[in-house]
């Protein structure tokens, strides 16, 4: 799978939708379904919360997933373990 | 050991408590300081020598003149204050305000209120990015740059020497942001400041006085009306007891910190150490090392810092939270965010004076389970 392509939300593995739902809502939402992806995965995440984008990245690099992308109010990242 | 109080007011980030030394200033000044400073009458004179006076005890500790220091109010507007009158002063040259990411909140809003503001990012210590901020202020128009020496957060010391360095390189004045570091570290060799703020309720006087010291030659014009107090530089009369208990207590925290400080650097080593081992999914921020020595922020995940910090209040400790729904604000700690650290579940100690070992044995005995039971609430462990 390329890595450096835009992943459409046809690409992904899992859409989880947090729309108005506030920080940890969303992280901790992630982190409950994200093992039902195989690793190497694509999990899209929609969230509206403004401390989603710090957090977000932040629980990648504590529980060692690959942020894909960024850009409020979708992210997605790779299961990587 | 010493005792544990309770509750354990582990707060110190919005302001030490007054101290013992400044309330006793305060009440001598009250009876012999409370005259006008600008009358000739008996009463008059006394409060202008007490005036005089603090201002050479608080110029001792920052290593300035005695006639450069002005006592002005809070942070927010000695920040105005301060930006305002270097924006003003140097209008010619442009009204660019150079600051970091991480300064506080009043300095932020000071910079875009008054001028084309430019933030230089950090790194996750926090520390600033020094080939950026050399570049920004080194970039056409920029009246001025702002930087604190100590982030009052997270405690990273900023490389504010170097900072102050390439200011000076490129003949443009820097506001040195002194709050969290006075009385804490040695302030007395800052670095080529221009002007340099601080906050006597930070490190133990009276919150109503703050501290602006505008070194002579530097190109700052009163943004505000003239007036016969303090050459102009700050509005209306001036609190004479106050100021001189804000001078007392910086003597007092500047006396005891050599025995002080260590002893908080140790407490706070042995809490980053300690929180990582016991509990887990933990986010410890801020520089380990070049820190000042009563400030320490952690994020736990998954969990929200408004329970974490009432859930703690019941436990007995009185902690503070940059997370969103705890800070009076949609917005979690700009910090934080800059940073690249956990926002949520965010605790922030700061260290009185007074915080026993015992307290901190206590926070750490009572923590571990404090999370875990919130994190089993939402079913996340």
């Amino acid at each position: 799978m390329s890595t450096d392509v835009d992943e459409g939300a046809e690409g992904v593995d899992l859409s989880i939708d947090c729309i108005g739902m506030r920080c940890p809502r969303p992280i901790i939402e992630i982190a409950r379904r994200i093992g039902s992806v195989p690793v190497g995965g694509l999990v899209e995440l929609l969230a509206d919360d403004p401390a989603t984008t710090p957090d977000l990245a932040a629980w990648c690099r504590m529980r060692g997933q690959e942020l894909v992308s960024s850009t409020a109010p979708r992210f997605v990242v790779r299961r990587m373990g | 050991m010493a005792e544990v109080r309770s509750p354990v007011f582990l707060d110190c980030s919005s302001g030490e408590p007054l101290l013992p030394e400044a309330r006793e200033a305060w009440l001598l000044a009250t009876s012999s300081g409370w005259g006008d400073p600008r009358r000739l009458h008996r009463p008059g004179r006394l409060a202008a020598q007490a005036l005089d006076a603090a201002r050479s005890r608080v110029a001792a500790h920052v290593g300035a003149r005695p006639d450069e220091v002005v006592f002005t109010g809070p942070l927010a507007p000695t920040a105005q204050a301060a930006v305002a009158g270097l924006v003003r002063g140097r209008r010619r040259v442009g009204n660019r305000v150079v600051t970091s990411t991480v300064e506080h909140s009043a300095v932020l809003a000071a910079a875009a209120a008054y001028g084309d503001h430019v933030a230089v990012g950090v790194d996750h210590l926090g520390r600033i990015d020094l080939a950026a901020w050399t570049a920004a202020v080194g970039g056409p128009g920029v009246a001025l740059a702002c930087l604190q020496v100590a982030n009052h957060e997270v405690g990273t010391l900023q490389p504010y020497a170097a900072a102050a360095e390439a200011c000076r390189a490129a003949g443009v004045p820097l506001v040195l942001d002194a709050t969290t570091a006075l009385g804490r570290v040695d302030t007395t060799a800052l670095g080529g400041w221009s002007v340099l703020l601080g906050w006597a309720g930070a490190y133990g006087g009276p919150a109503s006085v703050g501290l602006m010291v505008v070194r002579r030659g530097t190109r700052w014009r009163a943004p505000f009306p003239p007036d016969d107090d303090q050459e102009g530089r700050w509005p209306g009369t001036v609190d004479v007891p106050a100021v001189w208990a804000a001078a007392a207590a910086l003597d007092a925290a500047s006396a005891t910190r050599d025995e002080v400080g260590p002893r908080q650097r140790a407490m706070v080593a042995r809490l980053r150490q300690e929180l990582a081992a016991r509990v887990p999914d933990v986010d410890v921020v801020g520089d380990p090392d070049a820190r000042v020595p009563h400030l320490l922020t952690f994020s736990a995940l998954y969990v929200d810092g408004e329970t974490l910090t009432l859930e703690l209040d019941r436990a007995g400790f009185a902690v503070a939270s940059g997370s969103a729904c705890s800070a009076s604000s949609e917005h979690p700690s700009h910090v934080l965010a800059a940073m690249g650290a956990l926002t949520h579940g965010n605790v922030r100690l700061g260290l009185t004076r007074t915080t026993s070992e015992a307290e901190v044995e206590a926070f750490l005995d009572v923590l571990p389970a404090v999370v875990g039971e919130i994190r089993g609430r939402i079913g996340v462990a």
